[in-house]
C-alpha cells in the first residue's frame, strides 16, 4: 500500500487538536509547547519545550502528542525535549490569549497582572496569591464584581 | 573540570533543590492559609522539578546507569551534597518562609551566574529554573518583610527565625576544591564572589523587614562536602525514601 506523507502544515493542524490536560480549552500549540516540527528521514520530529520544569502536565502533554500522531497514521515519530530557549508566556498566541479569557482565565500581561477581569472587563483588581492550582496560574480577585479568577503567570 | 568534580558539582545543585523541595512539600494541606498552601506546594513542584533536571544529568556524567529518582531515593545521608540550610527543620510558617529567603537569594544569583555556564547543559537548565526562582525570590521577600515589619509576634518569631538559620547561610559562600574546578574550568561561578552580592541584597531586604542580622559570623558546614549534615536529614529521608526502601523497584 502506498500512503501519502502529511505534510509539516498538515502535522501542525493535527498537534493544533490536542488539548492542555490542564486547560482543555487551549491547545498545545495555542501554548506554545510545541516548538517544532520536523521531517527527518522517514521519522516526523516534534520539539517540545516544558512550561515549569515540575508541571505534572509535561508527561500527559508528550503522551498525548504521540498517541494524536498515531491516530493518523504516523508509526515513526520521536518527542525531544529542549529547555532553551526557556518557554515564555509570550508564546501564547492570540488565539490561545482569547480562548483562556473567554474560558475565565485572564491572559498573560506584561504589566505583571491582568489587564481586565475575565468576566466583567472592569479594571479594578487585587491579587489574592502569586500562586493558584496550576504552576502557571495566580489567583486575583476583581473588585467590582467581587469574583476570584484565575490569572495565566506571565513568566 | 573531571566527570567526578562535575557529578559532585551537579549533585548540589540536585540535592539542594530536592532537599528544599521535599521539605517545602511537608507543609501540603497543612498550611496556614489555603493560599499559602497552594504557593507552598508550587514553590515544591518547582524544586522538584528542577531537581529531575540537575539530578538527570548527574546521572549521565556518572555514566553508572543512576537515574534521577535512583540518585534521589536510593543514595543514604552521607552521599547527599545539599547545604546545611535547606535540610533545616520547618518550623512555624515563618520559619520556613525566612529559610526560603535566605536559599531563594542565593539561589537567583547563582542560577543567574550558571546561565553563562561553559557546560551547555548547565547553561540552559540555569535558563529554565531563572525564571522559577525568581518568582519564588518575589513571594519570600515580601512574606519576610510583610512578617519581619508586622505585629510584634510576627517580629519576634521572624527574629528568631533569622537568629537560628543565620549560622547556616555563611556554608553557601565558602569555596572548596569542586568550586575552584569549577570556576576554573567556566563552569560555574566563584562562590565567595556572590557573597558580597547576596549580602548587600539581605541587609538591604532585612532593613525593610525590622530585622537584625546576627553580627557573629560563625557558619556551621559540612553539607555540601557531605563531611557532616545536620541530625535532621537523616530522619528526613527515612520519610522520603520510605516507599522505595520498603518496596524496591515499585512504580505506578
Amino acid at each position: 500500500m502506498v500512503k501519502t506523507q502529511p505534510s509539516i502544515a498538515e502535522i501542525w493542524t493535527w498537534l493544533d487538536a490536542v488539548p492542555d490536560p490542564e486547560i482543555p480549552v487551549v491547545s498545545v500549540v495555542d501554548l506554545g509547547i510545541v516548538r517544532g516540527v520536523a521531517r527527518e528521514g522517514g521519522k516526523i520530529v516534534v520539539t517540545i519545550t516544558p512550561t515549569y520544569s515540575g508541571c505534572p502536565a509535561t508527561s500527559v502533554i508528550s503522551f498525548e502528542v504521540e498517541r494524536a500522531l498515531r491516530e493518523k497514521g504516523l508509526e515513526d515519530v520521536e518527542l525531544r525535549r529542549q529547555l532553551s530557549p526557556a518557554w515564555t508566556t509570550d508564546w501564547i498566541a492570540r488565539k490561545g490569549r482569547d480562548k483562556l479569557e473567554e474560558y475565565g482565565i485572564a491572559p498573560p500581561s506584561p504589566a505583571g497582572g491582568p489587564e481586565r477581569c475575565p468576566r466583567c472587563g472592569e479594571r479594578d483588581l487585587e491579587r489574592i496569591s502569586q500562586f493558584g492550582s496550576t504552576p502557571c496560574k495566580a489567583q486575583w480577585r476583581c473588585k467590582s464584581c467581587l469574583e476570584p479568577f484565575d490569572y495565566f503567570k506571565c513568566i | 573540570m573531571t566527570p567526578q568534580d562535575l557529578f559532585q558539582y551537579l549533585l548540589r545543585l540536585g540535592d539542594n533543590t530536592l532537599v528544599l523541595g521535599h521539605r517545602t512539600s511537608e507543609w501540603c494541606g497543612t498550611g496556614p492559609v489555603l493560599e499559602e498552601d497552594i504557593a507552598l506546594a508550587n514553590t515544591a513542584l518547582d524544586l522538584i522539578g528542577q531537581t529531575q533536571m540537575w539530578l538527570g544529568y548527574a546521572g549521565e556524567v556518572e555514566s553508572e546507569g543512576r537515574s534521577a529518582d535512583d540518585l534521589a531515593m536510593l543514595r543514604d545521608v552521607w552521599d547527599f551534597r545539599n547545604v546545611l540550610l535547606v535540610e533545616q527543620p520547618n518550623g512555624d510558617f515563618g520559619q520556613t518562609m525566612m529559610r526560603q529567603f535566605l536559599f531563594d537569594l542565593w539561589h537567583d544569583l547563582m542560577l543567574a551566574n550558571l546561565q553563562k555556564s561553559a557546560d551547555p547543559r548547565i547553561a540552559e537548565i540555569a535558563e529554565k529554573a531563572s525564571k522559577e526562582v525568581r518568582y519564588h525570590l518575589e513571594r519570600s521577600t515580601d512574606t519576610v518583610v510583610g512578617l519581619g515589619d508586622g505585629s510584634p509576634e510576627s517580629h519576634r518569631r521572624m527574629q528568631a527565625a533569622l537568629n537560628l538559620l543565620w549560622p547556616y547561610v555563611g556554608e553557601l559562600f565558602v569555596p572548596d576544591d569542586i568550586d575552584a574546578a569549577a570556576v576554573a574550568a567556566g563552569i560555574g561561578p566563584d562562590p565567595a564572589g556572590i557573597g558580597a552580592q547576596y549580602r548587600n541584597l539581605a541587609d538591604e531586604v532585612m532593613a525593610r523587614a525590622t530585622l537584625a542580622i546576627p553580627s557573629d559570623p560563625f557558619a556551621h558546614k559540612g553539607g555540601k562536602s557531605g563531611f557532616r549534615h545536620t541530625e535532621h536529614l537523616g530522619h528526613m529521608l527515612t520519610e522520603m525514601q520510605w516507599l522505595q526502601r520498603a518496596y524496591p523497584g515499585a512504580t505506578w
